[in-house]
């Protein structure tokens, strides 16, 4: 199908990337690094799999729905299960012990909770960040 | 990066410069544990209601008087007379209910992240404009580049909207009750635009990534927007987002047609060796 050419899309196994890094292709072998996403992009979430506390920061925020969560997803960063925060435009890495579901959709979910907890964390680089560039 | 240094480009001697390096890397601890807002966020309560009067205000005035409504705790701020005025309602990281009665101007509810916003009017060029996170809700038309540069969360129009909805759109969802003009989603990068009318030309141009959805007609594609299959987890999401704003159809959403980047322009796969250096 056109259009599904993003690799995350293409993987059938949910732990490809942790095992091997995704250097699959002639290309990817001669240039020594995966091309593309590490997940996919456009996967919609399936609101079956909410956690408690997804539930209770849509109910804080006032929204129906995950809102700007539907576009993160649980990645994977050089072997390792990571979650991108746009806030910092780098990677969040999750902690290597913790135990992952087999599916991709309940990763996403630990992925976005994860987020919110670190983002809102006073240790968050946006806090000095904000003090140093505010404009109001 | 893992298997750099036994590749074949290294070999070749095309690699002057590591790899490594170039993310922000950090790790997860459970001591950053925060609550559900921003550690700089204001702490308001959407119980406490504040009205702003905008007629013979200057912008800049109306959106310190925000600022302080929101320093005391007011987390609902009704803004009557706005007048159209540019610029209203922006920079906002923060929870927040607001309702504007009437119309906005140019560049309204820009760089917003976390408010609700419900504007019963109409709304100018470039609403929405980088928006991190939230909702707002036009009930009439919108200009052109509606949700230009969107990165997350809901603008909802439920009437139709200009040309270039959603240019360079890198996540969010847009959402158009009636009409989308010409280069909808150009060079769209993530995130989903819905239209429950139709489309103007050149739908797609150029896009990178994301996902268009039209319950109308399509006048014609832009450069590498193809069509795709329309699966279950697309009905599902489609129905339960059209319903949560009063639009979804009668008639279902299983007349959608759903369009996707062919990744024709931007495949990596295709470029030689000696290009990857350059853009890798």
């Amino acid at each position: 199908m056109a259009g599904s050419g993003y690799k995350g899309a293409q993987v059938d196994d949910v732990d490809h990337f942790l095992k091997g890094g995704g250097i699959d292709s002639e290309r990817e072998q001669a240039i020594g690094q995966h091309i593309g996403y590490r997940y996919d992009v456009n996967l919609l979430p399936d609101y079956d799999r909410l956690t408690p506390f997804l539930k209770d920061y849509m109910e804080f925020m006032g929204w129906d729905d995950l809102n700007w969560l539907e576009d993160v997803h649980m990645g994977y960063d050089d072997g390792q299960a990571a979650v991108f925060d746009r806030n910092i435009n780098g990677w969040v890495a999750i902690p290597g012990d913790m135990e992952l579901p087999d599916n991709q959709q309940d990763r996403d979910m630990i992925a976005r909770e994860m987020l919110i907890k670190f983002q809102m964390s006073p240790d968050h680089p946006m806090v000095d960040l904000y003090k140093a560039y505010r404009k109001f | 990066m893992a298997g750099v240094s036994g590749s074949v480009s290294t070999q070749m001697g095309m690699h002057t410069e590591p790899l490594t390096g170039r993310d922000i890397k950090t790790k997860f601890r459970l001591e950053n544990e925060g609550g559900f807002a921003y550690h700089f966020a204001r702490d308001v309560d959407f119980n406490r209601r504040a009205e702003i009067d905008c007629a013979d205000i200057e912008p800049t005035e109306i959106n310190r008087q925000i600022r302080e409504l929101m320093d005391s705790g007011h987390g609902s701020i009704v803004l009557r007379n706005p007048g159209a005025k540019h610029s209203l309602i922006v920079g906002i990281l923060n929870r927040m209910n607001i309702i504007v009665e009437g119309s906005l101007g140019y560049f309204g509810c820009g760089l917003l992240d976390g408010p609700n916003v419900r504007i019963s009017g109409r709304v100018g060029w470039s609403f929405g404009e980088n928006m991190m996170a939230g909702v707002c809700v036009v009930e009439k038309n919108a200009g052109s580049t509606f949700g230009a540069a969107l990165r997350g969360g809901d603008l909802v129009c439920r009437g139709s909207v200009g040309s270039r909805t959603g240019i360079d759109q890198k996540g969010g969802t847009i959402i158009v009750g009636g009409d989308t003009g010409a280069f909808s989603g150009f060079m769209m990068q993530r995130g989903r635009i819905v239209v429950c009318g139709n489309a103007g030309k050149n739908l797609g141009d150029s896009m990178y990534d994301g996902t268009i959805y039209i319950g109308g007609g399509i006048q014609d594609l832009g450069v590498d927007a193809v069509p795709a299959e329309l699966t279950d987890l697309d009905r599902a999401w489609l129905a339960r987002k059209l319903a949560m704003y009063e639009l979804l159809p009668a008639a279902g959403v299983d007349h959608f047609t759903k369009i996707v980047a062919g990744k024709q322009l931007w495949s990596y796969d295709n470029l030689e060796p000696t290009e990857k250096k350059l853009v890798l």
